[in-house]
């Protein structure tokens, strides 16, 4: 059963708890200050670390998007337990080959998530109230995490990459990309596997999860304000005695 | 008088959607999420590497080509020489052959990217590799001093006989003109068998190597990488870009890319690749403007999975 909790007494805008060290009348003069005052404005406390989320965040298709995260998470440890090891470290040593399994299977998981997160956020038709770029950054980190594994692909260093850097220069050549993203020079897909886009996909989803943070979780499509839920907020002590 | 937004739009506007939600809360911990996400995939993870662990089909290299299937291996090097394989014709970014570049109407990427990495298949894949041995073989300096359209007619020539030969092999073809080309090829199918074919060609000479592109260039101007990754299911008309070898999922992400190159007209344009780019672009390009798209954005209220989502709060309103 869901645990309803009062709503805060100050719906909208940072208080002084929330920013302790931003009172409202402190003026700010330098570039530092000035950028605390916006983040702690655009993202106080407690938005950033919620204890509490609307009542409608309740359906199993909130988990995907923590999933992601958290496969995420998996890819990164085993990724740099692999590259800490070096290129060959996997076929040589049955621990590195699990540890490769564990990177492969990581990523499966990852995209999995990602799709039925996606999937889902766009038949919540999530972009709604402002959540535009949230939407942007969720399908931006998509894309460049299809690059990612690609790239990760490459660096099998087996029977595997040798076809698929042999296979997939067409299309990057024909867009005029092959040219600097060589495929078959491994040294550069490193670079690009394990520096690159890593940092572009941790970037993105740190600014799309941001982002949900900031905007919050878009209400559904047919809340309206006479919902018992809107109502009962006023008076927190019925619906409690409702759930009981 | 103010335009009222539609409830799809992406903008904030007045509505329930863009402003803080002022109802009912329930109780919500971040990070305990976060830690049992973390735990139940790491838990999934090691499972399905336990079980299913991952491939790891071993490297072809110019040594086992030529072990395996010499012939192929000859023939392929006679069309390095006479500058008429897929590579020698490639165009951008490995040479300048002209038209052999993809485009749509005057847009010509590839041309625009330039020579990047300009191989000349007969000297670097044959040539400079066999000038590399402690006594290269006479053919080469023959080679050398040759004219351009005396070395075409030899290799032609050779071509042809091969091609005539009982299973293409070099030891049945009929006597003719071939010039030096017979003792280049056999000497460099020679040092393919050996296996020093491949740090020559990888390396160029130097200790290091990171660059693979002319060892993968010149085995897939052959058939035995193909005919290796067709009998894996690898190949372009096999969905083979989201194929993994063994019974695993694959990049089953690239699953629409693969689907464009697997029906007409994108199957079988001369343009294919640089097509289903386009295509994949502009399509990824709507999904990320989804919101600002009047048609596509209103497909969640038209087609209402958002009442599965959201059946708990829609009962108790």
């Amino acid at each position: 059963m869901t645990t309803v909790v009062p709503p805060p007494t100050t719906p909208t805008g940072p208080t002084e708890a929330d920013s302790p060290s931003a009172k409202p009348d402190e003026e700010f003069y330098t570039w530092t200050g000035k950028a605390r005052r916006w983040m702690l404005k655009t993202l106080p406390p407690k938005k950033l670390l919620p204890e509490t989320q609307p009542s409608y965040v309740a359906s199993w298709i909130y988990v995907f998007g923590m999933g992601a995260i958290a496969s995420l998470a998996v890819i990164i440890v085993s990724g740099v337990v692999l590259s800490l090891n070096g290129p060959s470290w996997w076929h040589l040593s049955s621990l590195g080959h699990f540890v490769n399994s564990m990177h492969l299977w990581s990523v499966e998981f990852f995209f999995l998530f990602m799709v039925v997160h996606l999937w889902g956020k766009f038949w919540m038709a999530a972009w709604r109230g402002g959540r535009l770029l949230t939407w942007i950054t969720g399908v931006v980190s998509f894309a460049v995490s299809i690059g990612a594994a690609f790239t990760g692909y490459l660096l099998q260093t087996n029977f595997e990459s040798e076809w698929i850097s042999f296979e997939a220069k067409d299309a990057l050549n024909a867009a005029g990309i092959g040219a600097w993203f060589n495929v078959a020079n491994v040294g550069q897909m490193f670079m690009w596997h394990i520096t690159l886009l890593p940092l572009a996909v941790a970037a993105i989803v740190a600014l799309h999860v941001l982002l949900v943070r900031v905007h919050g979780v878009v209400s559904p499509l047919d809340a309206a304000e006479t919902d018992t839920q809107l109502r009962d907020a006023a008076f927190p002590e019925l619906t409690d005695k409702a759930d009981r | 008088m103010t335009k009222s937004l539609s409830p799809m739009s992406w903008r904030k506007g007045t509505g329930l959607a863009g402003r803080a939600w002022n109802g009912t809360n329930r109780e919500y911990d971040l990070f305990k999420e976060l830690t049992v996400g973390v735990i139940v995939v790491t838990l999934l993870v090691l499972a399905a590497s336990a079980i299913f662990s991952s491939p790891d089909d071993h490297s072809v290299t110019l040594k086992s080509w030529a072990n395996s299937q010499p012939s192929d291996f000859v023939v392929t090097a006679n069309t390095e020489l006479g500058h008429t394989s897929a590579t020698a014709g490639y165009g951008p970014p490995y040479n300048s052959t002209q038209g052999a570049t993809q485009t749509i109407g005057p847009l010509d990427l590839q041309s625009l990217a330039g020579v990047k990495i300009p191989f000349d298949t007969a000297k670097d894949f044959v040539i400079t590799p066999l000038s590399t041995l402690p006594n290269p073989p006479a053919a080469v300096a023959t080679w050398n001093s040759a004219t351009s359209d005396q070395q075409t007619s030899w290799t032609e020539a050779y071509g042809k006989a091969l091609d005539k030969a009982k299973d293409n092999d070099p030891a049945a073809v009929a006597s003719g003109n071939y010039g030096p080309v017979p003792a280049l090829t056999r000497s460099l199918l020679t040092m393919a068998k050996q296996g020093s074919l491949d740090s020559v060609l990888q390396s160029g000479g130097s200790f290091y190597n990171f660059d693979y592109t002319r060892s993968v260039l010149f085995l897939g101007d052959g058939t035995y990488l193909k005919d290796l990754a067709t009998k894996l299911h690898l190949s372009g008309d096999q969905w083979g870009m989201m194929n993994e070898t063994g019974n695993y999922p694959g990049q089953s992400w690239l699953w629409l890319f693969s689907f464009f190159y697997q029906i007409e007209p994108f199957k079988s344009a001369a343009n294919a690749d640089l097509l289903v780019v386009f295509t994949v672009a502009i399509l990824t390009l709507l999904l990320t403007l989804v919101p600002l798209i009047p048609g596509l954005r209103n497909l969640p209220r038209l087609i209402p999975f958002h009442k599965l989502v959201w059946r708990d709060y829609y009962k108790r309103r």
